[in-house]
């Protein structure tokens, strides 16, 4: 093991009820700094739900409580002094389905830093372009940067969605299910993109593609039924797996 | 298998004469108004003052009232429709609300001039006003404002607003800057819409703003009465000592549906280009 791996957030014993439904049951894990940490599991087996506590867009569903630690640097992101609005600018999000706004590809970009008060004509235009550039797009879209996102392919929506989220300079880029609304080239540039991603981002990615959580990320925790059932170098999970349940999924036996 | 297909001709045809119908009316009424109309309609009657035999008066009052009355509806119906569509939470006080919007969308609007009569005619004592005119208005409006506006931010797919948060705005930001803008054909629309029935009522503004109009043309003072085209058309009609009273009628009930229809491209075309430009093509 390398040395300079540091903890990026440190999950204890996190539980959390969707009204009295018990979706996450005592789950403790640690995402490393500049890893990508992938997130696998059969449908419903709350992968998704936890992808969502760390920046805490649960709170928009209504009765969803949670209890345990959640600690992004060594800081409870559920401590009353923290402001959900700057956690989320640390701790960004793609979603499954691209969500671009319905306006053009320069404003889609350009909005998280214009919600953040830059307003400086040429800041904003190296924002973008280098927001787009790190998300692989600038090729695509230079020529059409001021008409509507809506007429991108799926997979440019998707990857306008990254450099979106780039722009805001997060510290941590969550995925959920990036890619499984997108045929198979988009989804090897999203992939492709995700290896370059890492070596200025924390990632944590949702997928219910094992293939893709073996070729793109560093570590996997396999999600059932609520439970985290194990977790670890995503090598050593995919070969050796210590729990009957890990090999049962991965060997196809159900899910 | 026969009886299938005989079925299926049949609400065809229903449904094909249905639409046929609406439209046939449509176009009759519009050929009948704008017919008889067209003949009195004159730069002298739809601008000239009332001493000339023109209804510019009217029309003027017509636009003034229907501006002063978005003033108040726009801002409280708009806001209403916002805060229960975006911040409101299933509760026992949103019921109400939305209760309370349902029922005064029920309440005849005879009804509201008369409330507007009693309030700001005689308990305020300021007499037949186009500000009370306005007012009572505004409440006819109000209701449809706030389900309209509810609704057009209802079809926003909530993925934008999630979007949005994600990136760290707030949820004015959020409103503000994605779901306004995504939605605001839905918002003009329901603004027309209230904007046509304002300009048609007469009932309300019979009781509040009165069957006279300034001697002075154009007058801004709000405190005065103000007849407008819908009202003029009740009272020449009713009135059996008014000159030329056919044609004043005619003439008034073809601009009125010509204000309308004005009043519509005027909003809608520009709300319409400017979704476009949103949505893209391609």
């Amino acid at each position: 093991m390398e040395v300079n791996v540091e903890n990026k957030f440190v999950v204890q014993n996190l539980n959390l009820f969707y009204k009295d439904v018990q979706a996450l049951r005592s789950i403790s894990m640690e995402i490393m700094k500049q890893q990508i940490t992938a997130l696998i599991g059969p449908s419903g087996c709350g992968k998704t739900t936890f992808l969502r506590v760390l920046n805490r867009m649960n709170d928009l569903i209504e009765g969803v409580r949670i209890d345990g630690t959640v600690l992004l640097d060594d800081q409870d992101i559920f401590g009353p002094d923290v402001d959900v609005v700057n956690l989320r600018k640390r701790v960004g999000m793609v979603f499954q389905r691209p969500n671009p706004f319905p306006m053009s590809v320069y404003d889609n970009v350009a909005y998280g830093p214009r919600i953040h008060g830059q307003k400086n004509k040429s800041q904003l235009d190296q924002i973008v372009e280098k927001s787009l550039r790190s998300a692989a797009l600038w090729d695509e879209v230079s020529n059409r940067l001021f008409k509507s996102a809506l007429g991108l392919s799926g997979g440019q929506q998707q990857r306008l969605c990254i450099a979106r989220l780039l722009a805001v300079e997060p510290e941590v880029v969550l995925m959920d299910e990036p890619t499984s609304a997108l045929d198979p080239l988009s989804t090897l540039k999203i992939e492709e993109l995700l290896r370059d991603l890492k070596n200025h981002y924390t990632i944590v990615i949702v997928t219910h593609n094992m293939q893709q959580a073996a070729r793109v990320s560093d570590s996997t925790a396999f999600f059932l039924n609520g439970d985290m059932v194990e977790f670890g170098p995503t090598e050593t999970l995919f070969t050796r797996p210590k729990d009957q349940r890990t090999e049962d999924y991965i060997t196809g036996r159900f899910g | 298998m026969n009886s299938n297909r005989l079925s299926n001709t049949v609400a065809t045809v229903i449904l094909w004469a249905s639409g046929f119908f609406i439209v046939g009316l449509l176009v009759f009424f519009l050929a009948y108004i704008l017919g008889q109309g067209f003949k009195v309609l004159s730069l002298d009657f739809v601008f000239g003052p009332a001493s000339q035999g023109g209804v510019g008066p009217q029309l003027f009052n017509t636009f003034y009232i229907l501006v002063l009355s978005l003033l108040y509806s726009v801002p409280i119906g708009v806001g209403a429709g916002i805060y229960l569509a975006e911040y409101a939470k299933p509760s026992r006080l949103t019921n109400l609300v939305r209760l309370s919007t349902e029922c005064l969308a029920t309440v005849p609007s005879i009804v509201l001039g008369l409330f507007g009569l009693i309030i700001f005619v005689n308990v305020l004592g300021l007499g037949f006003t186009i500000l009370g005119g306005a007012a009572a208005l505004a409440l006819l409006n109000l209701p449809v404002l706030v389900r309209v506006t509810e609704e057009a931010l209802r079809t926003v797919p909530h993925a934008h607003r999630e979007g949005s948060l994600a990136l760290g705005s707030t949820q004015w930001q959020t409103i503000r800057r994605v779901v306004l803008p995504s939605s605001i054909l839905g918002l003009i629309t329901g603004i027309t819409l209230v904007s046509g029935r304002a300009i048609g009522e007469a009932a309300i503004l019979v009781f509040t703003a009165g069957t006279s109009v300034s001697r002075h043309y154009p007058d801004f003072n709000p405190l005065v009465a103000g007849e407008t085209l819908a009202v003029h058309l009740w009272y020449v009609r009713g009135e059996p000592l008014v000159a030329n009273a056919d044609a004043v009628a005619a003439g008034s009930a073809a601009l009125l549906v010509l204000v309308v229809l004005f009043f519509n491209l005027a909003i809608g075309l520009p709300a319409r280009i400017y979704q476009r430009r949103l949505r893209g093509s391609n």
